[in-house]
């Protein structure tokens, strides 16, 4: 069966729309009173769900800091997909970029801003890029499987960050964090509005998007990455370095993974926390299956997640729980990722006699 | 007498009758009302070229498709047959090109497989199983030991169990689609002992193949097939391979190929005491040497298996050598990368198309970049041109007649002649000085074949040295300057086209040295 392009695009908006008419569904029956109220409690819910998510400067402030490391973790993992690898390791890379980025970055303060902030990026990087390269090392030298060796690097990852915080790199107080970073390494603001401050991480995102765009459909690079990913064997016969793409695939990945982390720690909160990555790395493979692998596709599915993620805050205020944003979440994810669902529903998926 | 069209009251004595077949595909219609007629109780080939609509035929007789038109009398009897099930009910059995076993269980598992004698509480029971299938193959002559494991048996006799389990669930009418592709000849010539002992049984078989000589050698009838129309029926005796080609191709075919006389070239490389291991990590090549010079094809023959893969593997680079050297232009090649090999100009035609020589996903464009991706024309500075990607590959797809004429397509999508023409395309693109050819027409029909042919005839007068591995004797011989004969990993011999017979080539095949078999010959 061939996936034609637009059903690229058409599969993940149609289970967006099954996903909220799924979660209508819920709210009219949780909902009180007459028919008519119901309705108007539906609507109400979701009308108050997009105020909070785009119905003012500082929501939309919101939803951006929401989504740049939803971007950023979710084109590490589908980076990953497209060549072939499955890394499950974004959160572990994220954290350990931070983590890395965040004791340059406290240490950096002779440094011009100029350079500091290049300079912690770089190494924020280099840790998840390294973090990951070590499973795309094993899986080339070794063929442990990459989903065993990232699983595995997270718990490693999420212990050696949480000794740090609450040990050597700890500034001491409540919840286990790191001591301020450097003035010069904070990134600058792009907006702010009233206590709400928003750097411009997310243009580095888009940014990132762009060039693994470029990278990917665009440079030889790209060409053996993607002929790894589809056929290793075919891919070696054509003289690709089958080991090298894996690992690079995989530190290329981490990199992404571990600038998400950076720039939590430099855009958002100034520090290093433990639970700085909270599951961010895991809601990239999310991102990546919606996004269908794509950057830009990624980015729209950043921009979604992250839209309903500020946007359920304020449906709460409507009397509707948080919860209901999850279950919309876990459905979309749910028919993408069983995409065969939806091309039925839609008979798209009539079997075609195969002719030779 | 030529073939005789029956009337409608004569359909009793015909086991199959299949009137004005119509099959539909999006894009094809692969069968336009096409009519067949087989005897009870004979041999009857079905020919035709790939495409030409005679596997989607067989396939409607074993209800994998249903006919948008048309009707299929059994025996007679109207019967709408809607998968196989109904088929084998209707007492049709096929065995199909790739064999349908399960390679960890013995003989007897897999012929009972989906059909076993049960105890009680629905238990297998193994004993009666392997009581039944001793009886069948005693009945039909059709010896196998029951109780080996699939994976250890020779292809031959895999197809042997195939016949079989058609057999043990009742077929009368067989449908053997391509049996002789896989096969020695040897193992073709029991193959057709077994069909005869079948028919004399009364079984009737119904026998695909695009191998003319095996037409003209073991069928009564012949019904040809040329793009999913009946070009063709005529009874075997009154007919040659000449006339069913020209039939199938519709047009004058050369069967033999004009083979210049040509002084080779120096030599380009030399393989000395090659060792290499299997995926099992088995000897597969043993102490192999030989060389290559410009301008020569040397072919190698050998029933699949053993080891001419896993050298030309080794060659390429693709795979780890256990001992000795490789060198080729005048450099040690031995632990080099399949990139630098290539480099140095030795292009290849990999055996495996779908593992090695394409990669399905990518599209007949970026198929043909393969392995020129990273440098100019299609690529600079780490960019890849797909200005000069397209155009390129748009010139090659004419030249060696692609189709469609589409480069934006994946490969995947094309059939399986168009992929290996691409793959040749790309590979005789590459200007190589050396190249390997591992079943360069595997699946593709005449037409196809013959151009491959010309295409490889052609690279020899340009100077380019051919190492040839092909399944097919008939191209061994009329392509090859010289011939090795390869079993278990070893040469048996090296002899020249012209100055061997067939029967010699097969013993050599089956493992006998080129000493013993023409010692034994003089005997």
């Amino acid at each position: 069966m061939n996936k034609k392009k637009w059903m690229r695009v058409a599969i993940p908006i149609i289970s967006i729309i099954i996903a909220l008419l799924i979660a209508s569904i819920i709210i009219l029956w949780i909902g009180e009173g007459s028919i008519g109220e119901r309705f108007s409690f539906l609507g109400n819910a979701y009308s108050e769900m997009i105020k909070g998510a785009f119905g003012s400067k500082t929501a939309i402030m919101n939803t951006i800091i929401k989504m740049t490391p939803l971007i950023l973790t979710g084109l590490a993992v589908g980076f990953g997909f497209r060549a072939g690898v499955f890394n499950i390791g974004a959160e572990g890379q994220m954290s350990m970029g931070a983590l890395v980025a965040s004791i340059f970055a406290v240490n950096a303060s002779s440094l011009p801003a100029f350079i500091a902030i290049p300079l912690t990026m770089l190494v924020g990087m280099l840790a998840g890029g390294i973090w990951a390269g070590i499973a795309g090392f094993l899986k080339a030298k070794t063929g442990a499987h990459e989903v065993i060796t990232t699983i595995m690097l997270n718990w490693i990852a999420y212990n050696i960050t949480n000794w740090a915080v609450t040990g050597p790199f700890n500034s001491g107080g409540g919840t286990p964090k790191s001591p301020e970073i450097a003035t010069s390494t904070m990134l600058p603001n792009l907006m702010s509005s009233q206590a709400t401050f928003m750097s411009f991480g997310i243009l580095i995102a888009i940014t990132a998007a762009v060039v693994i765009y470029i990278i990917l459909y665009k440079t030889s690079m790209g060409y053996e990455i993607k002929s790894v990913g589809f056929n290793p064997y075919a891919s070696e016969y054509g003289g690709i370095n089958v080991s090298k793409n894996i690992i690079l695939t995989m530190a290329i990945s981490g990199a992404l993974a571990g600038l998400a982390g950076t720039l939590e720690s430099t855009g958002l909160y100034y520090r290093f926390y433990g639970t700085l990555s909270s599951g961010k790395g895991f809601d990239g493979i999310s991102i990546a299956l919606i996004g269908q692998n794509n950057p830009f596709g990624i980015i729209a599915a950043s921009l979604l997640i992250g839209g309903l993620r500020t946007g359920s805050n304020q449906m709460q205020f409507a009397g509707v729980p948080k919860h209901i944003v999850m279950i919309i979440q876990s459905i979309i994810i749910f028919l993408v990722a069983a995409e065969r669902i939806v091309m039925t529903l839609m008979g798209w998926n009539k079997k075609k006699g195969g002719s030779k | 007498m030529p073939f005789q069209i029956p009337s409608e009251n004569e359909y009793n004595s015909y086991a199959v009758v299949m009137k004005g077949i119509v099959k539909q595909f999006p894009k094809v219609l692969a069968n336009d009302h096409v009519d067949l007629f087989v005897k009870r109780g004979e041999i009857h080939a079905v020919v035709g070229e790939n495409g030409a609509g005679k596997s989607t035929l067989m396939n409607q007789l074993y209800g994998l498709y249903t006919p948008n038109e048309g009707q299929i009398l059994i025996n007679g009897k109207e019967l709408s047959i809607d998968n196989p099930k109904d088929a084998i009910q209707a007492g049709i059995g096929m065995v199909h090109q790739h064999f349908m076993l399960v390679g960890p269980l013995t003989v007897a598992e897999n012929i009972v497989l989906g059909d076993e004698p049960t105890k009680r509480f629905n238990i297998f029971d193994l004993r009666k199983a392997r009581k039944e299938v001793k009886k069948i193959s005693e009945d039909y002559g059709l010896k196998v030991d029951v109780d080996t494991n699939i994976e250890d048996l020779p292809v031959g006799t895999q197809q042997r169990v195939e016949i079989l389990k058609t057999l043990y669930r009742g077929a009368e009418i067989l449908i053997l689609d391509e049996p002789t592709a896989v096969l020695t000849p040897q193992e073709t010539e029991e193959l057709f002992v077994v069909l005869r002992n079948l028919q004399n049984d009364g079984k009737t078989i119904i026998f695909i193949t695009h191998k003319l000589n095996e037409v003209v050698e073991v069928s009564n009838n012949v019904t040809v097939m040329r793009g999913g129309k009946v070009t063709g029926r005529i009874p075997t005796v009154e007919t040659n391979q000449r006339e069913i080609a020209n039939m199938m191709v519709g047009r004058e075919v050369l069967l033999r190929l004009e083979k210049e006389k040509k002084q080779r070239g120096k030599k380009i490389l030399e393989v000395k005491e090659l060792d290499v291991n299997d995926n099992r990590h088995l000897p597969a090549v043993r102490g192999i040497s030989f060389d290559l010079h410009e301008g020569e094809i040397v072919g190698i023959a050998g029933v699949a298996g053993n080891g001419q893969s896993e050298l030309v593997e080794a060659i390429t680079g693709l795979r780890k050598k256990e001992a000795g050297q490789v060198h080729f232009m005048e450099e040690d090649i031995t632990n080099s990368s399949p990139k630098v090999i290539r480099e140095l100009g030795m292009s290849h035609i990999a055996a495996d198309r779908f593992k090695h020589a394409m990669i399905k996903e990518f599209s007949v464009a970026y198929n043909i970049a393969l392995g020129r991706h990273y440098k100019e024309p299609f690529a600079s500075g780490g960019f890849l041109n797909h200005k000069n990607i397209n155009r390129i590959s748009k010139g090659l797809i004419e030249k060696f007649d692609v189709r469609p004429r589409e480069i934006g397509i994946n490969a995947g999508n094309l059939s399986g002649g168009n992929q290996q023409k691409m793959v040749v395309a790309r590979e005789v693109d590459y200007q190589p000085r050396c190249m390997m050819v591992a079943q360069p027409t595997r699946g593709l029909d005449i037409g196809a074949i013959e151009f491959i042919h010309t295409t490889l005839l052609e690279l020899r007068r340009e100077n380019v040295g051919m190492l040839l591995i092909s399944m097919e004797l008939e191209e061994i011989l009329s392509l090859s300057d010289r011939i090795f004969v390869m079993y278990e990993g070893k040469f048996m011999g090296e002899v020249k086209p012209g100055e061997v017979s067939l029967e010699e080539l097969g013993l050599m095949m089956a493992g006998q040295t080129l000493e013993e078999v023409r010692s034994d010959v003089n005997e």
